[in-house]
């Protein structure tokens, strides 16, 4: 354990302030859960729970195992063969991260829809009527699975490679020797010791997952995200609807301890003595190629047909023809509440994690776990449980100010874009924090202990040796929660000022009037600012293998 | 650690996001929440401000408005909560957002049975709740929503949710006029026609109905003239459909409302009462109705041809305010019946 430090309590701070700003939405939920909602469980126990925890086990479970298999089994191709048109594959398998799932489920219903294109194809050679009968039914569970695993992979698909990339050959090459197949080191070594990383990527799909309600109402699936709407909007129980949210938040806290009491025992540092990283299997003839078509295959479901899709629309209306010069400004808004979310959340991710690493005690143990509670609640229910701490805050400074005699700011953080940069921060602080706790999972104490041998302090070790090895963690944690502002959706809608539209709301309206296509402009820009930092992040994340 | 250059790129883009939208108290403006989509009540919004010089700044959103004005409490900058259901009307009264409107324009255009009855609200459109069914396979032209229930329709109807605000409406009134237990056979027996789940929306009913998936559908009445005069990739479901205006047996048919609600703390009082009574004017009347295809709600104002073609809508007499107390109650039996299962 290092001394305490300057920094060390700087970081401590920062983590216990991070973590009751992630509480306060929490305890403002609590709160108006202990409100009275009579009757509405005894009717959510007897006709609504029962098949919404199926439904909501069944697609969490599907979306889970699919984007599972997925992400590993892409992220291992690419990592660990070298084959033609792997370069191209790095490129675009984060790809589908820019899909929001809306706008997948969305693309993929009116694709497979009667009178849609695949329908009019089919109905080329069968009679209509048979046409509608082997089209596969989108708008149901398996189809919500397999809409949602599709855009949701790269979650699996990125921590898994930060894995697999940094994975020593030591142990693949014991393995070798004693005469274990390519398939047997894959499942019995790459596999186990990707574990923490691909708990990471699987419990971001699924609490992404959980929070969606667009694509899941849009199909047809009845999570209980869907049922906290309709007990608060349709039953007019907020109480009642904040009561169903702590049921889930007390369901996710149960699966993530499960999950963590699962890999006590688990070490995944890497062995000090050696950093040689795996050299990369080359992949030639047919090998090579079944290899590219199968990692193609995801991408083109979850990114290019939906993207082909959007630019037909969008070229159909005549592409700029319409032009709305809004969009700019929307897209800027996007932009900005997204970089500046961010920016907060990797920091403060950074410092709460690095005041475990420093000086691991019970307070900043709940700190650190604290900092990832938000992502468990609902976009909405984040946003209504946000409303009364933000709201107390711009009191006082009110108060304040017209204690000092000034003039009254009025609501400085509801009416300013502030409220949305700090739902975001709140929302999405557990992907840094999960990734650099996974990063950091993989740099051996020992590393610390022979920095501070020769004398280098904290902020030392963490510049010259934590920051560069953490820097695929950070940089995917970057990008995900950078995209994943642009498209985030109802707390949006709640908490933006007046005047003020993002491309996720934008396309929203056109949505909730049933001709999403006439977005679909703003759709391709939110996919387009998704591009470049995904790009960014692959440029930096493909390390050269050693000597194959 | 980070570059001095990007952080204080980015603390400026924080001051320049976050200033640079807030000006909601100045004079001569009027501050508008609404759960109706800001592109479609935008051309209504720069009439008003043509008309009366008052600009009007919106945000718009789904869900959750009335909780925000609670919530903002006394520093609320809303003016007017512009809502497009009777449910969300009586949600925001319940929240104790709002005030009396005190208007005698809105007292004489708008009928007492499309306002509340204490002066919270007022409607300024109505869309009705109606069937499209199938030119070829459907010969009949005039249908109950009683009979709905009747097994001769099995696996020929199809819904969007049980739970949608449109379908709550309908069946809330359902409930006010037979009581719950009448309501859930109803609904028992519609849920037995239903030729798929419930899912999608209103649209997806023309759609379903074009592709032969079934033969009737429930929608609202804007959604088919839009297809048919706005887009027209969508003109052919509407082409394979025909608007039919069903009534309750011995009643009308059922209508929902847009309508608009005062803000308690309205900062902009006189321009809030200002805007709402220019929405039931002539002119916005006129706009509301060709650009949205709504019924007006102010009497003599011509109706949209296209709507106008469904043949004479006569409103179910039922009060709105009788539906909205009753929509738990069919939020509740929607559940119980499993409509959605």
């Amino acid at each position: 354990m290092s001394p305490v430090t300057r920094s060390g309590r700087i970081a401590a701070a920062i983590a216990v302030a991070t973590a009751i700003l992630v509480a306060a939405p929490v305890i403002s939920i609590i709160a108006l859960a202990l409100q009275p909602a009579p009757d509405v469980w005894q009717h959510l126990i007897d006709y609504v729970l029962p098949a919404t925890l199926l439904d909501t086990a069944l697609l969490l479970g599907g979306v889970a195992a699919l984007s599972l298999a997925i992400g590993t089994g892409t992220a291992w191709a690419v990592s660990l063969h070298e084959f033609r048109g792997r370069q191209i594959l790095l490129w675009l398998l984060p790809l589908p991260l820019s899909i929001p799932t809306y706008l997948a489920a969305y693309v993929y219903v009116d694709l497979f829809e009667p009178l849609g294109l695949v329908h009019k194809t089919l109905a080329l050679w069968l009679p209509l009527q048979d046409a509608v009968r082997v089209l596969p039914n989108l708008r149901s569970l398996p189809g919500a699975v397999v809409v949602i695993a599709l855009v949701l992979y790269p979650y699996v698909y990125l921590s898994a490679r930060t894995m697999f990339q940094y994975q020593s050959a030591e142990f693949a090459e014991a393995a070798k020797t004693l005469g274990a197949s390519r398939w047997t080191i894959f499942w019995r070594i790459s596999l186990p010791m990707a574990r923490p990383a691909l708990a990471v990527g699987v419990a971001l799909v699924s609490l992404e997952t959980l929070n969606d309600i667009g694509a899941s109402e849009y199909l047809g699936v009845r999570t209980l995200t869907v049922s906290v709407f309709t007990t608060w909007l349709n039953r007019g129980s907020l109480a009642g609807a904040a009561q169903l949210s702590c049921f889930m938040l007390a369901i996710v806290a149960g699966l993530i301890a499960i999950e963590r009491y699962g890999r006590r025992n688990v070490t995944t540092e890497f062995s000090a003595e050696s950093p040689r990283l795996t050299p990369r299997t080359p992949l030639t003839g047919i090998k090579g190629g079944c290899a590219f078509a199968v990692c193609l295959l995801p991408v083109c479901l979850g990114f290019l047909v939906p993207l082909l899709y959007l630019a037909q629309q969008s070229f159909k209306r005549g592409l700029f023809a319409n032009f709305d010069v809004a969009l700019w400004r929307d897209a800027f808004n996007s932009v900005a509440f997204a970089s500046l979310a961010t920016l907060a959340a990797l920091l403060l991710g950074l410092a709460t994690i690095l005041a475990w690493r420093w000086r691991p005690s019970r307070l900043r143990f709940v700190a650190m776990n604290f900092a990832q509670l938000g992502y468990t609640l609902p976009g909405l229910v984040l946003a209504l449980g946000l409303l009364a701490p933000l709201l107390a805050i711009d009191n006082a400074l009110n108060a304040l100010a017209g204690w000092l005699g000034w003039s009254l700011p009025g609501l400085i953080l509801i009416g300013s874009g502030a409220a949305v940069v700090i739902a975001y921060v709140i929302r999405f602080l557990a992907v840094p924090t999960g990734f650099i706790k996974a990063g950091f999972e993989r740099i051996p104490r020992d590393y610390d202990d022979s920095a501070r041998a020769v004398g280098a302090g904290q902020t030392t070790t963490m510049r010259l040796i934590h920051l560069p090895l953490l820097r695929p963690a950070m940089l995917g944690a970057v990008i995900v929660v950078f995209v994943d502002c642009l498209k985030e959706l109802p707390a949006t809608l709640l908490l933006r000022p007046l005047n003020v539209e993002t491309l996720a709301t934008s396309i929203y309206q056109y949505a909730s009037r049933g001709s999403f296509e006439e977005g679909a402009l703003a759709a391709l820009l939110i996919v387009a600012a998704s591009i470049g930092p995904v790009a960014w992040l692959t440029r930096f994340s493909d390390i050269p293998s050693g000597p194959a | 650690m980070m570059n001095f250059r990007a952080t204080a790129a980015t603390a400026a883009l924080l001051c320049f996001t976050a200033f640079g939208a807030s000006t909601a108290f100045a004079d001569g403006e009027v501050n508008v929440y609404t759960y109706r989509e800001t592109k479609l009540i935008q051309p209504l919004f720069d009439a008003f401000t043509k008309d009366t010089g008052i600009k009007v700044n919106v945000v718009s959103a789904s869900s959750g408005l009335e909780q925000r004005m609670k919530a903002e409490g006394a520093s609320s900058p809303a003016d007017v909560l512009l809502t497009v259901d009777i449910g969300r009307l009586d949600d925001a009264v319940q929240a104790g957002v709002t005030q009396p409107i005190k208007s005698v324009v809105i007292d004489e255009i708008v009928p007492a049975q499309y306002r509340d009855p204490n002066g919270h609200w007022a409607g300024i459109s109505m869309r009705a709740r109606v069937l499209y069914t199938s030119k070829d396979r459907v010969k009949q032209d005039k249908i109950t929503y009683e009979e709905l229930a009747d097994p001769k329709w099995k696996g020929k109807i199809c819904i969007r949710s049980g739970q949608h605000i449109y379908n709550n409406g309908l069946f809330a009134a359902y409930v006010a006029k037979y009581g719950e237990a009448k309501a859930e056979e109803w609904l028992r027996g519609l849920k037995a026609n239903l030729a798929q789940k419930p899912s999608g929306g209103d649209r997806e009913v023309a759609r379903d109905i074009a592709a032969g998936k079934c033969d009737i559908g429930i929608a609202n009445t804007y959604y088919w003239a839009l297809m048919m005069n706005n887009d027209p990739e969508k003109k052919p479901w509407a082409e394979a459909t025909k608007v039919v205006l069903p009534t309750f047996e011995g009643g009308g048919t059922h209508v929902n409302l847009s309508g608009v609600l005062l803000a308690k703390q309205a900062p902009n009082k006189a321009n809030g009462v200002k805007l709402i009574e220019w929405l039931v004017g002539d002119k916005a009347q006129k706009i509301y109705a060709d650009a949205n295809y709504e019924y007006p709600v102010r009497a003599g104002v011509a109706i949209n041809p296209t709507i106008a073609g469904y043949g004479k809508l006569v409103a179910d007499p039922l009060p709105i305010a009788k539906i909205a107390t009753n929509r738990k109650a069919a939020s509740t039996l929607v559940d119980k019946v499993g409509f959605d299962n």
